[in-house]
C-alpha cells in the first residue's frame, strides 16, 4: 500500500529529529553538563518511527531505557524533552524524571522505563484499557533483546494471548543487552518464542523505514482488528554505547563504522524517496535545516531554563494525601 | 444495616463500586476461578477464599478477569490499566507473593506520578491477604505492610473489622493513587453490623475504639481486636486504656497518636509484622521525637520475634502477639516509676 506524502514527510522529519537530538546529546554529554545516565537511539530511528507512523495519538506505547526515539516518534514535545534531560523545571516531567523516565500520557506515551522488562506488563494493562473502554486503541511495547529474557516479558506474552489483547510486542534487537551479545544471552529465537505463546510473528530490517512501516502496519492492523497480540522483531544496530561513556570494547572495531556506512536509515530513506520519486530531495533538505534549528533552540532554551525549586521536591508524590 | 462478615463486607464494597463505576475491573488468580475447567462453571471459586464470589455472574468476563498464575504480568497490567483509564482492583491473593511482582508496584505504579512530573494518575487497588494464625507457614503468613509503607507513592490500608473493611475499600477504589489493601486472612468470618449502603472512611484518620486515661495502645489490623480484649481485662483491674487503630499506615494519623500519648503518657504498640523497621519502630520514633516530654514510661512494643512465621501451632502461638502479651506490656509500662513531667 502506498504511504501518503504527508506520512513520509512527517516520518522523515521524526527520524531526522531523533538523529539530531541524539547526536547533539552525545556532544553535550561529553561536556559534563548533562546529569545522570543517557542511552542513545542513534541508528535505530526507523524502528520507532516506522511503528508509530501506524499509530494514532490515542494508541499507547511503552518504551525502554533507550526511549528518546520512541518519545519523539509518538509526538512528545522536543523542547520539553531536552529540558527534562537537563533537569529543568520546564521539562516534560518538570525535571523529576530525566532521560530514563520521559513520559507524556496525553500523547499515549506511557514512559521510558529504567527497569529492563518494565514495559510489557504495563502494555498488557493499556491494551486491556483499550479493550474494556472499546476505544479501538492498540498498545505497543517496545523492548530490547535484553528485555526479551525478562520473566515480565515472557509472562506478558502469555497474558496478552490469554486475554486476547490488542497488543503489539516490538522486540528491538540491536544485538546487545548492555555489553552482552544476544547470540549469547537469548536461547532459541524470538520467532519460536512468539509461536510458543500462540501469536503471529513478523520481522523486518530496522534500518529500512519502509520495511518497518509495512510490517508494523500489518502487526498493528492485526491487533486492532481484535485478532489478539502480535510480535514484531526488528533487527537493528545501535551506533553508540549502551550508555554515554561506554567504551564499547565488546564490539569489533569496524562494527559501528560499517553500520553507519551501510545501514543508515536516513540515507536509505533518501535513496528510496529519490529513486521512486516519492519526495523531492530539496524537501528533505529543508526538513534537515528546520530540524537543526529546532534542536539548537531546544538546547539553548534548556540551558537557560529554570531549575526546579524546593517546593517541587514534595509535590506530586500523591494526587491527594 | 445488617450483620456481615469481613468477607461479605469486602464483596459488597466491590459489587457496589463496580455498579457505580464501569471503569472498575477486578483481576487476579481465581477471582472467578473455573475458567477453562471441565465443569464449565466459570465462577467456581470466586476467589481462593470466596471473597469475590458472584461478581463474575453480575459483571461478566470483561470486568472480572481470571489471570494466569503470573503476578508480574497482571500486577503490571493493573498498573498500566490504571494509568490509562481503568480503576483496577487486582488481587494478589497472599501478600507474600509480592516477591514475584514488587517491581510493578515499587518501581512502576508507585513512582509514575512523581517521575512524570505530576501528569499521571494511577488509581490502582491491590488487595492481598496477610497475617499469621492460620498455620499457613512462612510463605503465606507475613504481615508486609511496613514494606509498602516504606515506598513513597503508595497508600497502605489495614482494616480491623468488617465495618472498617467496607468503608476503607470503597475509599481505596475511589482514591486516585495506588493503594495496597491488606486483609487479615484470620478475620474473614468475623461478623459485625455493616451498613447496606455504600460509605467511605477517609484515609489518615485514626479510629479510637475506646478512650482511657492511663495507657495508649496503638494496634494495627487484627491486633485491634486483641488490644480491645486486653483493655477489657485491664479495665477490670483498674487500668484504663485508649485503643487507637490507625486504619492506614500511610497516610499515618500522627496527630491523633501524639494527642493520645500527651493525654495518657504511656504507649504500647501492637504490630504483627516482623520487628525490625516495622510500624511499631516508626511510631516509636515519632513519639520519641515529638512527645518525649509527655512520656511517663518507656514505650513498649508487642511484636513477633525476628524469625520467619513458623508452621506448627505451638510455635505459631508463641510467635504471635495476643491479648495476654498486650496485657502484660500494659502492666509493665504502668509499673514503671512515674517520671515527673515538668
Amino acid at each position: 500500500m502506498q504511504i501518503s506524502r504527508e506520512t513520509l514527510l512527517r516520518s522523515y522529519r521524526a527520524m531526522r529529529t531523533i538523529r539530531a537530538f541524539e547526536e547533539r546529546l552525545h556532544r553535550e554529554f561529553a561536556t559534563g553538563e548533562i546529569p545522570g545516565f543517557v542511552h542513545l537511539y542513534c541508528g535505530e530511528e526507523a524502528s520507532a518511527v516506522g511503528v508509530c507512523a501506524n499509530l494514532t495519538e490515542q494508541d499507547t506505547i511503552a518504551s525502554t531505557h533507550r526511549g528518546h526515539g520512541h518519545c519523539i516518534a509518538k509526538g512528545v514535545d522536543v523542547g520539553g524533552m531536552m529540558a527534562e534531560i537537563y533537569g529543568r523545571k520546564t521539562g516534560v516531567c518538570r525535571g523529576k524524571g530525566g532521560s530514563m523516565h520521559i513520559a507524556d500520557l496525553s500523547k499515549g506515551m506511557l514512559g521510558a522505563n529504567g527497569i529492563v522488562g518494565g514495559g510489557p506488563p504495563l502494555i498488557c494493562g493499556a491494551a486491556l484499557s483499550h479493550k474494556v473502554l472499546k476505544d479501538n486503541g492498540v498498545a505497543v511495547a517496545f523492548y530490547g533483546d535484553g528485555a526479551s529474557n525478562e520473566g515480565t516479558t515472557l509472562e506478558s506474552l502469555n497474558l496478552a494471548s490469554v486475554w486476547h489483547l490488542p497488543a503489539v510486542f516490538v522486540v528491538e534487537d540491536n544485538g546487545y543487552g548492555e555489553a552482552t551479545g544476544s547470540s549469547y544471552a537469548c536461547a532459541g529465537t524470538q520467532k519460536d518464542r512468539a509461536a510458543g505463546f500462540g501469536m503471529p510473528y513478523m520481522e523486518c530490517d530496522g534500518s529500512d523505514f519502509f520495511a518497518v512501516h509495512d510490517a508494523a502496519r500489518d502487526a498493528i492492523d492485526h491487533a486492532r482488528s481484535g485478532k489478539g497480540p502480535v510480535m514484531l522483531h526488528v533487527h537493528l544496530e545501535r551506533w553508540y554505547g549502551h550508555f554515554e561513556g561506554d567504551s564499547m570494547s565488546y564490539r569489533a572495531p569496524n562494527e559501528v563504522a560499517d553500520a553507519k556506512k551501510n545501514h543508515d536509515c536516513l540515507e536509505s530513506f533518501r535513496e528510496r524517496a529519490g529513486q521512486d520519486k516519492l519526495l523531492e530531495l530539496s524537501a528533505l533538505d529543508e526538513i534537515d535545516a528546520a530540524v537543526a534549528d529546532e534542536i539548537e533552540s531546544a538546547v539553548e532554551a534548556a540551558k537557560q531554563a529554570p531549575w526546579p525549586e524546593e517546593a517541587d521536591l514534595m509535590a506530586d508524590v500523591y494526587v491527594k494525601i | 444495616m445488617s450483620k456481615k462478615s469481613f468477607r461479605q463486607a469486602i464483596n459488597e464494597a466491590l459489587r457496589q463500586e463496580m455498579r457505580r463505576d464501569p471503569t472498575v475491573v477486578l483481576m487476579g488468580e481465581d477471582v472467578a476461578g473455573g475458567q477453562g475447567g471441565s465443569s464449565g462453571v466459570k465462577d467456581a471459586w470466586g476467589g481462593v477464599l470466596g471473597v469475590t464470589k458472584g461478581l463474575l455472574t453480575e459483571f461478566g468476563e470483561n470486568r472480572v478477569l481470571d489471570t494466569p498464575i503470573s503476578e508480574a504480568s497482571y500486577i503490571g497490567a493493573a498498573a498500566g490499566a490504571a494509568a490509562t483509564g481503568l480503576r483496577p482492583v487486582a488481587e494478589l491473593m497472599f501478600v507474600d507473593f509480592v516477591g514475584c511482582c514488587l517491581d510493578q508496584i515499587m518501581n512502576q505504579a508507585a513512582k509514575f506520578r512523581y517521575m512524570f512530573g505530576g501528569k499521571a494518575r494511577t488509581p490502582l487497588v491491590i488487595r492481598a491477604m496477610y497475617g499469621a494464625g492460620f498455620n499457613a507457614a512462612a510463605q503465606h503468613s507475613q504481615a508486609l505492610y511496613p514494606l509498602f509503607t516504606h515506598i513513597p507513592g503508595l497508600k497502605v490500608v489495614v482494616p480491623s473489622s468488617p465495618y472498617e473493611a467496607k468503608g476503607l475499600l470503597i475509599e481505596a477504589i475511589r482514591d486516585d493513587d495506588p493503594v495496597i489493601f491488606l486483609e487479615n486472612k484470620v478475620m474473614y468470618d468475623d461478623v459485625e453490623d455493616v451498613p447496606d449502603e455504600a460509605y467511605t472512611i477517609p484515609f489518615g484518620e485514626a479510629n479510637l475504639t475506646r478512650e482511657g486515661d492511663d495507657v495508649t495502645i496503638v494496634a494495627i489490623g487484627r491486633m485491634v481486636g486483641m488490644a480491645n480484649e486486653a483493655a477489657d481485662r485491664l479495665a477490670k483491674q483498674g487500668i484504663s486504656c485508649t485503643v487507637l487503630d490507625p486504619r492506614t499506615t500511610f497516610p499515618l494519623d500522627e496527630q491523633t497518636i501524639l494527642e493520645c500519648v500527651e493525654d495518657t503518657g504511656r504507649l504500647v504498640i501492637v504490630d504483627e509484622s516482623s520487628p525490625r523497621c516495622n510500624m511499631a519502630c516508626d511510631i516509636s520514633a515519632l513519639v520519641a521525637e515529638q512527645a518525649f516530654g509527655a512520656l511517663k514510661a518507656p514505650i513498649r512494643r508487642v511484636v513477633p520475634p525476628h524469625t520467619p512465621v513458623p508452621f506448627s501451632t505451638p510455635l505459631e502461638n508463641l510467635y504471635m502477639p495476643n491479648a495476654d502479651k498486650i496485657e502484660a506490656a500494659v502492666k509493665a509500662v504502668m509499673m514503671q516509676k512515674t517520671r515527673e513531667v515538668a
